[in-house]
């Protein structure tokens, strides 16, 4: 069978189905490391890891093209990377080096990266998404046709912001797609603290646009909603709001051991881990051999090595540079 | 010379209209979104209906539903809206329908447009017009000055014209920045002040205050509204008490126009800082302090200031007429720091 072809039903061909694999692996090992890099101290911020959320932040983004606009959240790590982002370019974010994309100004996935329409979020969650909606709205003056897909959290869903974008762009039909990623946890605090409806894709019919709440670990289920859902931005029906249910499987970051989770949660989620889910999947229907699962855990961790060595090795920005940059030329 | 004062006294070459405040602004967006399609007005009821105060009036049938874009009612959707346009290359002119509204959209403001160039080393070319100011019976929530707020985070460029001339120059100058400019526009003055504006096109450099008046006694510091009381009360110290006031119009609030500021300090000796904002925290604290820290020896009397009362701003006609600088104020403080 010919690798560009799609078997009966499947959704994509093979080939796609390996590229994601390969983003997941990488999103996974990439946030592995980053844990094992804190917890060594070579990581002066916050270490944040979006495990059980990787077929969400992968099959979301590999619904969009080149010319859309990704506003990643910081459980998105994998969404950087199908957009195009380099391991190193991230691996010197995260350590604040002076070559690093926001040149250590911020750390993290904070930074833009213009040329592959990368806008990192900033810390105030909610913030980026009326600017994605900027970006949808720019795209829709200069008839680009180009989407802005953006992310929140549960917590994060029930900020100002959110509300301010939706009733906007529902108005004025901007091309952009509101992933709300439901992992249970904001920070502490249980879901059900935290809205009283059943699905936050009701949402949805308060601003006449459409909702979908899908399984987060599902990768096919997230590529083809949101497939669904960038085909109709680009056609000028406006945004879809999509609840992707998924679980935070760490605490919120590295320094929060999560005790306040129910072990048993935990235990029911880590069966449907997404990165084992879509193992299963290509192992059973042959489209990955245990050879070629072995050759992409050694590619994967070929190329964080590399990362983490390049990021160790590049040097921090001089000191004076916190001086420079507050006004453009 | 300044530029302004070169352009006032050139009048036999420059071909001037004498037009208000109001239709300067207006004139000056006008010229820019002809010459630049990448500009674009966004604000609550700027295209049917012109803007609350008229500003944008006939904008919507020349230059389409596309470009003078009426929104729902949510600041911090415009604002980031805005935003996100810009980083990607547009130039979007922000309506905040009163100042005072701009509390909604603070975070977005605070947090995400003004650290944008430092962050993400990319250009952020916006600009946000803030009808402010008080005079107008607006009460605590129509009348506010809030440059200071924006004055303390790093990133903003400020500019709070007090003349037509100055409006048009700054609008236009404001637009082609490559930074988000805060553009303070004084709803007092919109009508009720008129001055010449070259038919040609000028521009007038951010961060350049300008000198309203010369004068050798007393130097007072100033922006906005309170030019027109500095102006009127340097003519009656003139007329009354032989005082030969300078007037510095700032112009500017950031990036500051140091140099003017110490050069007219230094020749006269004595200043007052002015402005309509309430004097705690306001921007005439920093200019004091600098003053102080640059001056110091040139100072004959400590550094006056004259701003509204540290209150919200009320409603009611005597009151808000006792919370607000005038001209009398400005007089009275002027004769005190006569008698060092």
């Amino acid at each position: 069978m010919a690798k560009d072809q799609k078997r009966k039903n499947n959704l994509l061909t093979d080939e796609q189905y390996l590229q994601l694999y390969y983003f997941m692996k990488l999103t996974r090992e990439y946030e592995e490391s980053i844990l094992k890099l804190y917890r060594q101290g070579k990581i002066v911020g916050g270490a944040y890891t979006g495990n059980g959320n990787e077929a969400t932040a992968v099959g979301s983004v590999f619904a969009l093209e080149k010319h859309d606009y990704l506003f990643p959240m910081h459980r998105d790590m994998g969404s950087h990377l199908v957009k195009g982002q380099s391991l190193r370019n991230l691996m010197l974010q995260h350590l604040g080096r002076g070559n690093s994309l926001s040149k250590g100004r911020d750390g993290t996935g904070h930074y833009a990266d213009p040329l592959l329409r990368i806008y990192g979020n900033i810390s105030h969650l909610g913030a980026m998404i009326p600017m994605a909606a900027g970006t949808a709205l720019a795209s829709k003056l200069r008839k680009e046709k180009s989407v802005s897909l953006t992310f929140i959290g549960d917590g994060g869903s029930n900020v100002g912001d959110v509300h301010e974008s939706l009733a906007m762009a529902s108005v004025m039909k901007l091309p952009l797609i509101l992933i709300i990623e439901n992992n249970q946890f904001a920070y502490s605090t249980p879901v059900q603290k935290q809205k009283a409806m059943e699905k936050y894709s009701d949402r949805a019919q308060g601003y006449g646009i459409p909702g979908f709440t899908i399984d987060g670990t599902d990768i096919d289920a997230v590529y083809s909603t949101c497939k669904e859902a960038v085909d109709r931005a680009r056609r000028g029906e406006g945004p879809t709001l999509i609840e992707s249910v998924t679980m935070r499987m760490h605490g919120h970051s590295a320094h929060d051991g999560a005790e306040y989770v129910p072990k048993q949660l935990l235990e029911e989620w880590k069966k449907k881990d997404p990165v084992e889910r879509i193992e299963k999947k290509l192992l059973s229907e042959n489209i990955l051999s245990h050879t070629q699962k072995e050759e992409i855990g050694k590619k994967v961790m070929a190329e964080l090595e590399d990362a983490i060595q390049f990021a160790i090795e590049s040097p921090y920005p001089p000191a004076e540079d916190a001086a420079l940059g507050v006004y453009a030329e | 010379m300044q530029l302004s004062a070169f352009m006032r006294n050139n009048f036999f070459t420059e071909i001037m209209a004498t037009i208000t405040y109001i239709e300067a602004i207006s004139k000056g967006l006008w010229e820019e979104m002809e010459r630049d399609s990448s500009v674009f007005l966004i604000g609550e009821d700027i295209g049917v209906f012109g803007g609350a105060f008229k500003v944008t009036k006939g904008f919507l049938k020349h230059f389409g539903e596309e470009r003078v874009i009426d929104t729902v009612l949510a600041e911090t959707a415009i604002i980031g809206a805005a935003t996100g346009a810009a980083v990607v290359g547009m130039r979007p002119v922000a309506e905040i329908q009163f100042s005072d509204f701009v509390t909604t959209a603070f975070s977005q403001l605070v947090n995400n447009t003004a650290s944008i160039h430092y962050r993400w080393h990319l250009s952020c070319p916006m600009v946000v017009r803030l009808p402010s100011g008080a005079g107008i019976h607006g009460g605590p929530f129509h009348s506010r000055n809030p440059e200071a707020w924006f004055f303390h985070q790093p990133g903003f460029k400020i500019v709070a014209p007090s003349t037509p001339y100055d409006a048009k120059g700054l609008i236009k100058a404001a637009i082609r920045d490559n930074n988000p400019v805060l553009y303070f526009e004084h709803k007092r003055l919109y009508r009720h002040i008129k001055g010449e504006v070259p038919e040609t096109e000028y521009l007038i450099e951010i961060g350049k205050g300008d000198i309203k008046r010369e004068g050798n006694d007393i130097s007072v510091i100033t922006y906005g509204s309170m030019v027109h009381m500095a102006l009127e009360a340097a003519e009656v110290l003139r007329s009354e008490h032989g005082v030969s006031v300078e007037v510095v119009d700032l112009r500017s609030l950031m990036p500051l126009d140091t140099e003017l500021i110490f050069s007219s300090v230094r020749k006269t000796g004595k200043v007052l800082v002015a402005h309509e904002d309430n004097i705690t925290g306001g921007i005439g604290g920093e200019i004091s302090a600098l003053i102080s820290q640059h001056c110091f020896e040139y100072l004959d009397a400590p550094i006056q200031r004259l701003g509204s009362l540290d209150t919200p701003t009320p409603y009611s006609p005597p009151l808000e007429e006792f919370f607000l600088p005038n001209t009398k104020k400005v007089v009275a403080a002027l004769i005190e720091l006569a008698k060092y």
